[in-house]
């Protein structure tokens, strides 16, 4: 009897089971990103990826800006008045239209959280007749651009508390949020009035994955039809698959050492550029990153006006970077580490595990630096120990990936990064031809010659020391056509996605 | 009366237990090194927009600087009301993100549970009955080797077979009845290997026994003998041992989260500790602690009511 009734089991179980793994006809991305709240200013990139909110200006896939929910923008001949004119009949998810009023309230709330609006010299943004003008305290070439970023995104002034809290997502996108639940998952649904073009799949959901090998593992089983950010060996286990595609792009951000240049053995700008001189970037980026190649100057070539061909590449030679430290006075003491008036060259590197690949790079760099003769220390721990080390000064080292993409137009991160604070940049280094080199570009005098001198400027001077230019990874199921991944990180484009026939 | 008396003195316990974790998990997370303001600007705003002003800004709004012990008397007191307070990162109330996390895993758990009831016992069962039979001697070995695989790997190598290669269930996620079956199967395998010795043990002692010899001498059926006498004998040990279970259900819990990509207490007690959120970890650890108080009750009044030997 136990008999028949196990073997009955196995049989129900075993005509079961394929059914309950059966595909719907819902489109599922899965991602490592996790919704902590309604809430732009934490989580609205994910709203902005999903086609769920919009912004006012878009960026294409070069980076160039594009109409978004305003259809022009104008500025004064002094450069301290925007217009922006609104799109006509654009609706909330809501059914309420999207007017002037709407839109300033949303800007006046993202500009009074932290993020990049917070740091423009906006005076007023004033409501028109279909029609919005900022109005600046001096030029601000980029303004259209920071205009693009997520947290600028337009949501209707249902979606705000009376303090400016996000309580829900009430935007203008081809979706709308139809089941929320933080921190995990989020399902939406064709916007009917949606005043662009219908998206091709009406079912989207998103799921937050935070492991990156069970994000492959869904791609694999066919669990989700888009699956971003991949590792490196996922990505060539999932190449030799026949049913599941990986998509692979440059995009505008680079793998970099932050350098204290107050530091007493990094000051020198040939100290900085032995330490450049002893990274073996092809070796890391082929074994660790599986990329075809490493960085040889800062800005990728995905950031098209700021990279600059004619600059000398970075190279890999160990004895030049021993005979530049030499020529600094260290030597080599007993146990093969230099030594300077009696200090050891013995420095702490700090970085974080958010994106898995940096403590793998920053044990190689160990590695690589004591064959010149340093001690390096590897310190992995939170995100924020970078920013807070450059704040009290107690940082040496840091190994970092900075996007320079956040905004559409690299102005704004490099302004702020090399000229401004720097909390992700240069740390104790100041170079007042950089500076008014940048100042003038965020004004909007000069172009491809000034910005040509200053990453000419960042290659001698080597403030941070490049390594590498991410690539970012998305597999796609062969059940789906028309996926494509935006360099600048701001929408999966599922609305262009339709079903293989 | 004696049940009363459990509950009076559970209830004690569970007052004592509230206090100590709340102060003992207060102190932990005072005494971490690194600004608290910097890591909740980390958790809230991503590495990519963790700076100065976003530290300075979440200071201004949370004022974390103050003096420790208002701090915790004010928590204490607001714990007595049931109000434990918003999340520093997302900012929504604690009590209403613990109630949807922990109802993600304490349904979670309870397949798990009846899973490995499902597939242990029974076995354990069939085993006693025979002891050093061939059904005892696989499953000693089969018991042993399953307890011995890390859930860890278990999870993948489920994954690899059941979704990958044989593609009959999802992967990962969460939301539908079928994304149960996996993480469900892996903490349920852990379980059963375990709780199928100790039936298999409790059986066997049981089985030698001469009321059961007994049983049979009178003319019952094996069947019979098991369902009058041997079931409620044996679900004592049993009993006893999966109030010992819930411990290793919440540490596998929290394993088998971050592997399937489930919401649930493990996943969020995780997050909260790196992002600095210490009404969150407050509100999880007690909301955990709390929890081994009632299973322990529950399952002191369940042994009463099966054992009359212990109640009176």
């Amino acid at each position: 009897m136990t008999r028949t009734f196990l073997k009955a089991a196995v049989a129900l179980a075993c005509f079961a089971m394929p059914v309950l793994a059966q595909a719907d006809d819902r489109l599922d991305v899965v991602a490592q990103f996790e919704i902590k709240a309604p809430e732009p200013a934490t989580s609205g990139y994910i709203f902005t990826r999903m086609g769920v909110a919009e912004t006012l200006v878009n960026a294409n896939a070069d980076g160039e800006l594009t109409p978004g929910l305003a259809t022009s923008w104008e500025v004064s001949q002094d450069g301290m008045t925007w217009v922006f004119a609104l799109r006509e009949g654009v609706v909330f998810h809501d059914g309420s239209a999207m007017t002037a009023d709407a839109v300033v309230n949303a800007l006046e709330i993202a500009r009074a959280k932290p993020g990049p609006l917070q740091d423009l010299p906006i005076t007023g943004i004033a409501a028109g007749d279909g029609e919005i003008t900022v109005t600046l305290s001096e030029p601000m070439a980029a303004l259209p651009a920071f205009l693009a970023e997520y947290r600028s995104q337009i949501l209707s002034p249902a979606s705000y508390a009376a303090d400016g809290t996000g309580v829900a997502i009430i935007g203008t996108g081809p979706y709308r949020i139809t089941a929320m639940e933080p921190p995990l998952s989020l399902d939406a649904t064709a916007f009917a009035e949606y005043w662009g073009n219908a998206p091709h799949i009406a079912d989207v959901s998103y799921s937050g994955v935070s492991r990156v090998e069970t994000r492959a593992l869904m791609a694999e089983s066919g669990e989700a039809e888009f699956v971003f950010g991949l590792d490196p060996a996922s990505v060539s286990r999932l190449g030799m698959l026949d049913d599941v595609e990986v998509l692979s792009v440059a995009i505008p951000r680079t793998l970099l050492i932050k350098v204290n240049a107050g530091h007493p053995f990094l000051a020198e700008p040939d100290a900085r550029r032995a330490l450049s001189l002893a990274i073996d970037r092809a070796g890391i980026a082929q074994a660790v990153l599986r990329y075809p190649e490493g960085a040889d100057q800062l800005f990728p070539p995905s950031t098209a006006d700021w990279h600059n061909d004619a600059l000398a590449p970075l190279s890999y030679e160990v004895e030049e970077a021993k005979k530049l430290l030499a020529g600094l006075g260290w030597e080599a003491g007993s146990d093969g580490i230099l030594t300077r008036d009696g200090a050891r060259f013995a420095v702490t590197l700090t970085t974080y595990p958010d994106r898995p690949e940096l403590p793998l790079v920053a044990a190689v760099l160990e590695q690589q630096f004591r064959t010149i003769g340093i001690d390096l220390t590897v310190n992995t721990t939170n995100s924020s120990e970078i920013p807070a080390g450059h704040q009290d000064g107690s940082l040496e080292l840091g190994l970092i990936a900075r996007n320079f993409s956040l905004v559409p137009d690299p102005i704004g991160t490099i302004l702020s990064d090399y000229v401004g604070n720097g909390d992700w940049g240069a740390m104790n280094w100041r170079n007042e031809e950089f500076a008014t080199l940048l100042r003038g570009l965020a004004r909007g005098d000069g172009g491809n010659a000034e910005r040509a001198r200053a990453s000419e400027i960042l290659q001698a001077e080597l403030p941070i020391i490049p390594i590498a230019w991410y690539r970012q990874t998305l597999a796609v199921s062969d059940r789906v056509t028309g996926a494509e991944i935006d360099p600048f990180e701001r929408s999966f484009g599922l609305e262009n996605i339709r079903w293989a026939e | 009366m004696g049940g009363m008396k459990v509950l009076v003195s559970r209830l004690v316990q569970a007052v004592m237990v509230a206090i100590l974790i709340g102060t003992a998990t207060f102190i932990m997370m005072r005494s971490l090194p690194g600004d608290a303001a910097w890591r909740i600007a980390a958790g809230r705003y991503g590495y990519d927009n963790v700076d100065a002003a976003a530290a300075d800004a979440v200071r201004g709004e949370l004022g974390i600087d103050g003096p420790a012990l208002p701090a915790l008397l004010q928590w204490l007191s607001d714990l007595a009301r049931f109000d434990f307070g918003n999340s520093l990162v997302s900012g929504q109330p604690v009590m209403d993100e613990i109630v949807h996390q922990l109802g993600a895993s304490a349904s979670l758990a309870l397949v798990a549970l009846l899973l490995s009831l499902v597939i242990g016992p029974p076995l354990g069962i069939l085993a006693g009955l025979r002891p050093r039979g061939m059904l005892d001697r696989v499953l000693l070995v089969a018991s042993t080797g399953v307890k011995a695989v890390p859930q860890f790997l278990m999870a993948l190598v489920l994954i690899v077979l059941l979704a990958v290669h044989l593609r009959w269930l999802p992967a990962a996620g969460h939301g539908e009845l079928r994304h149960f079956i996996l993480p469900g199967l892996t903490l349920a395998l852990g379980l059963a290997a375990v709780n199928a010795r100790i039936t298999r043990d409790a059986m066997a002692r049981i089985a030698d026994m001469p009321f059961w010899r007994f049983a049979q001498w009178k003319g019952l059926s094996e069947r019979q003998t098991l369902l009058r006498h041997g079931l409620r004998n044996v679900s004592v040990p049993l009993i006893t041992y999966l109030g010992l279970q819930f411990v290793t259900l919440v540490e596998g819990v929290i394993i088998v989260e971050s592997i399937f990509g489930w919401p649930g207490i493990g996943h969020a007690l995780v997050h909260a500790i790196f992002s600095r959120d210490v009404p969150m970890v407050q509100g999880t650890a007690l909301v955990l602690g709390l929890g081994f108080v009632i299973v322990n009750s529950a399952i002191d009044l369940a042994v009463r009511r099966l054992d009359p030997r212990v109640a009176g």
